[in-house]
């Protein structure tokens, strides 16, 4: 590359990078930075009275505390039962060439190809009535349809990582199917299923139309911050939206080794 | 071994029923429900849904979008994955810093550009500063549709580019080396070498990211309401409207089924139009 091409692919990195971060690092001063901050005019691009009290007073909210309390567990409860019902199809996948095998990913597939939240609208009906309407753990199953399907293929393309003969190995000397499974799979497995988790959990967090279509009380922080989004001053909204950003943005840190096992082509 | 006749079953069986419970009984829900009405079995939902003021609009606001917003985003991974190919130095720390929206719930996103659209927000301060604007104004209320849409538009351009990203890189990552030499030795241009190697190399991976971003895009909903309220109705909104603020079902699921039946199109466009030959598929 001559010296000028390299100087435009340099500086065509740095402002898509710029292009992601600018517009984080301007939310966060939108939270940290309270009222005056919200109607200030003109703004500057340096924190001017930033403090942790503007985020603070947010927090303190009526329902706002209770909102997130609701999030965490429904996104947690998504993370047990997608990583419950998906590894063991994972494996299935993996280590085992039957019948419907081919059906079964197609499902999965299909899935991925659908517009899942919307389904929330009828077991609104059925959620009343069986008296998991406006709870965390009825939004969790929804969510869970929503990560299940990924969970499956994530662990799938792990155990298919992990070469069959070292289980082989544990058989010949007497271990049993579990025993193997539990000794020398699960502890090669276990990064990656935790990413699954992880993973999981986020979409869980950042999930907004069922969320919100399930819940009146016990809201979730998404469905939250969108019903009183017309009522809130901007110092509000900026502060929450800040706070939904922070752990997901921690979370894809901590699973970008694993990204492209989740997302990748391969539908094997 | 007969275990391992019924094991592969048995370790299945609670992911199908789940999805069974959780995805066929609902998706049959929404169908039944979107027919039923007070005047018994009938279409009647969906006159209500084609007849409200909101129902064209909603349609013409969310192709738009989709129509906008994909090859915006397809055209920018597709000129990022190539840079991160290109890329000698500091290449995880670029791929982790593109892919970080792909954390950022599209809530948030329309909240992270509302605060910098708003009327005293980033954007303007700058506009002002350069002397373009007399003082705060207004971008994103029902009299300036078209900058409210291109609010939109940045939104979901800057949130779910990193998603088409990643399936392309790994896309990428795929495409052997060698045939872009060979290529080379043989006098391609860089160009030429996109078109015929690295193109149709990709598709796979370009119809999986087309297919999940469109699905994805018709349901653009929670950036919407966070940057204009109702003043830009899309198809999900309107649903999310009739079901919460109108507590009419049977139009929530009449809009839910038309939503389903665009996504089901839209899958099965790309699929015939990025058709993979079966001894090409990765």
């Amino acid at each position: 590359m001559t010296a000028t091409r390299r100087l435009v692919f340099v500086s065509g990195t740095l402002a898509l990078c710029a292009w992601v971060l600018v517009p984080i690092y301007l939310i966060a001063l939108g939270a940290f930075g309270g009222r005056a901050g919200a109607f200030k005019w003109p703004k500057e691009i340096v924190p001017s009275n930033a403090s942790l009290d503007a985020l603070m007073l947010f927090v303190k909210i009526e329902g706002v505390w209770n909102a997130a309390v609701n999030s965490v567990i429904a996104a947690g409860l998504t993370m047990l039962f997608s990583i419950a019902l998906g590894a063991p199809a994972g494996y299935a996948l993996a280590r085992f060439s039957f019948r419907g095998a081919n059906a079964f990913r197609l499902l999965v597939l299909l899935t991925r190809a659908f517009p899942l939240a919307i389904l929330a609208l009828p077991l609104t009906v059925t959620f009343i009535r069986i008296g998991l309407y406006d709870t965390p753990l009825g939004v969790a199953l929804v969510h869970t349809a929503l990560a299940l399907p990924f969970a499956a293929l994530v662990t799938a393309s792990l155990f298919t990582g992990i070469p069959r003969e070292l289980e082989e190995a544990a058989w010949v000397f007497g271990c049993t199917r579990l025993q193997a499974f539990r000794r020398i799979v699960l502890p090669l497995a276990l990064p990656g299923i935790a990413a699954a988790a992880i993973f999981a959990f986020v979409i869980s967090w950042n999930e907004v139309f069922a969320a919100s279509v399930l819940t009146v009380r016990e809201r979730t922080l998404t469905a939250y911050l969108l019903t009183v989004l017309a009522e809130s001053p901007l110092h509000y909204r900026f502060a929450g939206g800040f706070i939904l950003i922070v752990p997901s943005v921690l979370f894809i840190f901590a699973v970008r080794k694993y990204l492209f096992a989740m997302w990748g082509v391969s539908s094997k | 071994m007969t275990q391992s006749r019924w094991l592969p079953y048995a370790l299945l069986a609670p992911a199908m029923v789940f999805l069974g419970v959780l995805f066929f009984v609902p998706l049959v829900q929404t169908i039944v429900l979107s027919f039923q009405g007070d005047a018994g079995f009938g279409l009647g939902n969906y006159g209500k849904m084609v007849g409200d003021l909101n129902f064209g609009l909603s349609i013409r606001n969310t192709f738009l979008l989709v129509l906008t917003v994909i090859p915006l985003q397809v055209a920018l991974a597709l000129a990022m994955g190539l840079m991160l190919q290109k890329m000698t130095f500091g290449r995880d720390v670029v791929l982790w810093v593109w892919t970080i929206p792909l954390g950022v719930s599209d809530l948030a996103a329309g909240l992270v550009w509302l605060a910098l659209l708003q009327n005293t927000g980033y954007v303007n301060s700058a506009l002002f500063a350069m002397g373009l604007i007399p003082g705060p104004t207004a971008w994103l209320n029902s009299e300036t549709p078209v900058t409210l849409f291109v609010a939109v538009v940045l939104a979901e351009v800057w949130r779910a580019t990193a998603i088409v990203l990643v399936i392309l890189v790994g896309g990428l990552q795929l495409i052997p080396k060698e045939f872009a030499e060979a290529a080379e030795i043989f006098g391609a241009r860089p160009w030429t070498r996109f078109v015929k190697i690295t193109l149709p190399l990709l598709k796979p991976s370009l119809q999986s990211a087309l297919i999940l971003r469109t699905v994805l895009a018709f349901e653009v909903f929670a950036v919407v309401y966070a940057l204009g309220g109702r003043n830009f109705p899309v198809l999900v909104g309107e649903a999310y409207a009739w079901q919460r603020d109108n507590q009419n079902y049977g139009v929530a699921a009449a809009y839910a089924v038309l939503i389903m039946i665009i996504s089901l199109a839209a899958t099965v466009f790309w699929l015939r139009v990025l058709r993979v030959k079966p001894e090409v598929q990765g």
